[in-house]
C-alpha cells in the first residue's frame, strides 16, 4: 500500500490550479528523451555512418556540406516522419482503447490499417499512381473504413466488444479485398505493394513531414482538451453524463481525431503493425496511472517506432528490414501475452 | 392516492411532466408525471420492468423523453448546460465502472469534475470537499487503497462519496443496495438517511426491497407498467391492497416494531399455511 498521495496539485494565486502526477510526468520526460536519443542515433545510422556528436553539430548548422546533405535532406525527414507516425499511432491507439474500454480496441485490430492498405493498393495496382497518390489513397481508405466501422458499430455510442467485433469483421472483409487486389497486380506493382504493406520509413522526405506535423498541431490540443472528459467516460456513459460530460460529443470528436491520426500515420509510413496496440498499454504500465494516459502513449509510440527502426537498421543493415517487421514481431508477441493475461484475469 | 392526485406545485425543483419514455421503439411509460418533493428522501418502487430505473434515468437527463419534459428549477433539463445541471443534480447509476488501478481518493476526486475546468483542475476547495465526502461515508482510511481491492459494501460507499463530492442538492441513486449482503444494504441505506437528515439533500432512490423503501423513504412512489399507482408517505399509502395492486402479491401489512413504518409480510404458500394452522 502506498502512503503518499499519487498526484500533486500546483496552484498559483488567481485560481489557476493544475494537477500533476509526478510519476506520469517522469515517464513522459524519460520517453521523450529516449525518443530523441533514438532519433539522433537513427540519423547517424545507415550506409554512411555519422557519429552522434557530428549529427548534433550538423543539426545546429555547423556540419560540412556532405553531412549537411545527408542529415537534412535524407535522414532528418525520415526520423521526423518516424517520430510523428509513432506519436500519432500511440495517441490514436490510446483514444480507441479508452473509448472502447478494451485493450483490443486498437486500430490494428479494428481494420483501420487494413482499410488504409486497401486504399493504397487500389492506387498502386489499379492506377499505378505516384507515391503522393498512394499516400492520398491510403488516407481515404483509412477514413472510409473508420466511417464504415462508425456506421456499423454506433448504436447509442460505441460499446467495447461491439466495436471490437465489428472491427474484426470489417478487417476480415478488407483483408480479403486486399488479397484480391494483390493477385490482380503484375510483378512490379505487387513488389511495391508488399513493401508498402509492411510499413517502412525508407525514402520518407519532407513531403511526408509537413502534412503530418500540421495534423498533429491541430488535433493534439483538441484531443488533450477533450481528454478530461474521456477520463470520466471510463466510469461509464451515465456516470460521465451525470458529471456534466457531453458524452456523445466528446466521443465523436475523439473518435474522428483517432481515425484521422491513424489514417494519416498509415498513409505516411504504411501500416506499421502493433504500435497503436502496444504503446498505450506499455505507457499505462509505466505510469501506473488510471485514465487514457494520452501524453505518455504519444511519447511511447514515438519512442517505440524510432527505436524499432534504429534497431532494424543496426542489426540487419540500412534498408534491409522495414520497421513494420520489427514492430510486428515485438507487438505480436506482446499481443499474445496480453491475451493470455486477460484470459487469466477472466476478462476474455 | 391515485384517483385524487395532489395538485402539482411548481415550487419543487425536480419534476417530470407528462413524459413518454421509450428505448428506440419500445415504450416504457406514457404520459407519466411525478414530482420530487424538495428535501425528501423519495424512493421509487415497483415490480421488475415497471419503468422505475427508466424514470430515474429520465429525471437525471440520461434518457431524453420522447414527449413531455423533465423540469429542473422550472426549466427543461435537456436545455440547460450539462455542467450547470451536474452542479445541481447528481446520479449514481447502476452501471458505474471503476477504472482499472484507480485509488479511492482518485475516484472520489472525479466527482469534482463539474466544478473544475482546464485551468482549474484541483483547487483547495476540491481537496477539502473530497476529504469531507470520504469522511462522511466512512472511507477516509481507505483513501490510498485501490478500488478493485475493496469489498462490495466498501465500494458502494466510495461511489456514494464520489456522488457527494459533486456537492449537488439533489442526488439520484439507482438501486444502490443491489448485490450487497443484508448488513451492507442497511449500512448504505442508513448512510443515505443520514445524508438526507443532516445535510438536507433531496435524495431519490430506486429500491427493490419494499420493506427497505417503507422504512427509509419519506416519500414513496409506486409504479406499475409505467404508471404511478400511488405516491405519498409510506405510512399513508402502503396497504395490503396497494401491494397486491402493484406487485400482485398477497400479504399482510403490519407495523415495523423498530420504526413504526409499514412492514410487508408476504402471505405463505397455501399448503404451508394450512400446515401451520393444523399444528396450532
Amino acid at each position: 500500500m502506498r502512503t503518499h498521495p499519487r498526484s500533486r496539485a500546483v496552484r498559483v494565486p488567481g485560481g489557476l490550479s493544475l494537477r500533476l502526477d509526478p510519476r506520469a510526468l517522469t515517464v513522459v520526460v524519460l520517453l521523450l528523451l529516449a525518443a530523441l536519443a533514438a532519433g539522433l542515433a537513427l540519423i547517424g545510422t545507415g550506409d554512411a555512418r555519422i557519429p552522434v556528436a557530428d549529427v548534433v553539430r550538423t543539426l545546429a548548422g555547423n556540419g560540412n556540406a556532405y553531412q549537411h546533405f545527408i542529415v537534412h535532406e535524407l535522414r532528418l525527414p525520415r526520423v521526423l516522419v518516424g517520430l510523428l507516425v509513432g506519436a500519432s499511432l500511440g495517441l490514436g491507439g490510446a483514444l480507441f482503447q479508452s473509448v472502447s474500454r478494451n485493450p483490443l480496441g486498437s486500430p490494428d485490430v479494428l481494420g483501420l490499417s487494413q482499410g488504409a492498405t486497401a486504399g493504397a493498393l487500389v492506387v498502386i495496382v489499379l492506377m499505378s499512381g505516384s507515391a503522393a497518390e498512394v499516400t492520398l489513397g491510403a488516407l481515404i481508405g483509412g477514413l472510409v473504413t473508420g466511417l464504415a466501422i462508425y456506421l456499423l458499430a454506433w448504436k447509442q455510442g460505441v460499446h467495447g466488444y461491439r466495436l471490437v467485433l465489428v472491427g474484426i469483421g470489417v478487417s476480415a472483409v478488407v483483408t480479403a479485398v486486399n488479397g484480391y487486389l494483390l493477385t490482380k497486380a503484375d510483378l512490379v506493382d505487387a513488389a511495391r505493394a508488399v513493401v508498402w504493406m509492411t510499413g517502412s520509413l525508407d525514402g520518407r522526405d519532407w513531403d511526408q513531414v509537413w502534412p503530418l506535423l500540421g495534423l498533429c498541431a491541430v488535433l493534439l490540443p483538441l484531443v488533450l482538451t477533450y481528454g478530461r472528459g474521456l477520463r470520466m467516460l471510463e466510469m461509464g456513459d451515465d456516470t460521465a453524463g451525470a458529471l456534466g460530460v457531453p458524452v456523445q460529443r466528446v466521443r465523436l470528436i475523439l473518435m474522428v481525431s483517432a481515425v484521422l491520426l491513424t489514417a494519416a500515420a498509415t498513409a505516411a509510413a504504411g501500416p506499421v503493425s502493433f504500435v497503436a496496440l502496444t504503446a498505450p498499454q506499455l505507457a499505462r504500465r509505466l505510469t501506473r496511472s488510471p485514465g487514457p494516459n494520452l501524453v505518455a502513449s504519444l511519447c511511447m509510440g514515438a519512442a517505440l517506432l524510432v527505436t524499432a527502426d534504429w534497431a532494424s537498421q543496426r542489426v540487419f543493415g540500412a534498408g534491409r528490414l522495414p520497421v513494420g517487421v520489427v514492430t510486428g514481431v515485438l507487438g505480436g508477441g506482446y499481443l499474445l501475452w496480453l491475451l493470455v493475461t486477460e484470459r487469466r484475469a477472466g476478462r476474455i | 392516492m391515485s384517483a385524487t392526485r395532489f395538485p402539482r406545485s411548481t415550487v419543487n425543483r425536480l419534476s417530470a411532466e407528462h413524459v413518454t419514455l421509450a428505448y428506440d421503439q419500445r415504450v416504457i411509460a406514457e404520459q407519466l408525471s411525478v414530482e420530487i418533493p424538495d428535501h425528501s428522501f423519495t424512493v421509487i418502487v415497483g415490480p421488475n420492468a415497471c419503468g422505475k430505473s427508466t424514470l430515474l434515468r429520465a429525471l437525471s437527463r440520461m434518457l431524453k423523453p420522447s414527449q413531455g419534459k423533465v423540469l429542473l428549477d422550472g426549466q427543461a433539463i435537456g436545455s440547460l448546460p450539462a455542467k450547470q445541471v451536474a452542479r445541481t443534480l447528481g446520479l449514481l447509476p447502476q452501471s458505474a465502472v471503476a477504472p482499472e488501478g484507480i485509488t479511492v481518493a482518485d475516484l472520489v476526486g472525479r466527482g469534482r469534475y463539474p466544478h473544475q475546468g482546464l485551468l482549474r483542475q484541483w483547487s483547495t476547495e476540491d481537496e477539502r470537499v473530497v476529504q469531507e465526502s470520504m469522511r462522511q461515508t466512512g472511507v477516509a482510511e481507505l483513501a490510498e487503497r485501490y478500488v478493485d481491492e475493496l469489498s462490495g459494501g466498501q465500494r458502494q460507499r466510495v461511489w456514494i462519496a464520489m456522488a457527494l463530492a459533486q456537492q449537488t442538492p439533489l442526488l439520484l441513486l439507482d438501486e444502490p443496495t443491489t448485490y450487497l449482503d443484508i448488513q451492507h444494504q442497511i449500512d448504505v441505506l442508513d448512510l443515505c438517511a443520514e445524508l438526507h437528515e443532516t445535510q438536507g439533500r433531496t435524495l431519490v432512490a430506486v429500491l427493490h426491497d419494499l420493506n427497505h423503501a417503507a422504512r427509509y423513504a419519506t416519500h414513496l412512489i409506486a409504479l406499475r407498467g409505467g404508471e404511478v399507482i400511488a405516491e405519498g408517505a409510506p405510512n399513508d399509502i402502503v396497504t395490503a391492497e396497494l401491494v397486491e395492486r402493484v406487485f400482485g402479491l398477497k400479504c399482510q401489512v403490519i407495523e415495523d416494531p423498530e420504526t413504526g413504518t409499514p412492514l410487508v409480510v408476504p402471505a405463505a404458500r397455501k399448503a404451508r399455511a394450512q400446515r401451520v394452522t393444523a399444528a396450532s
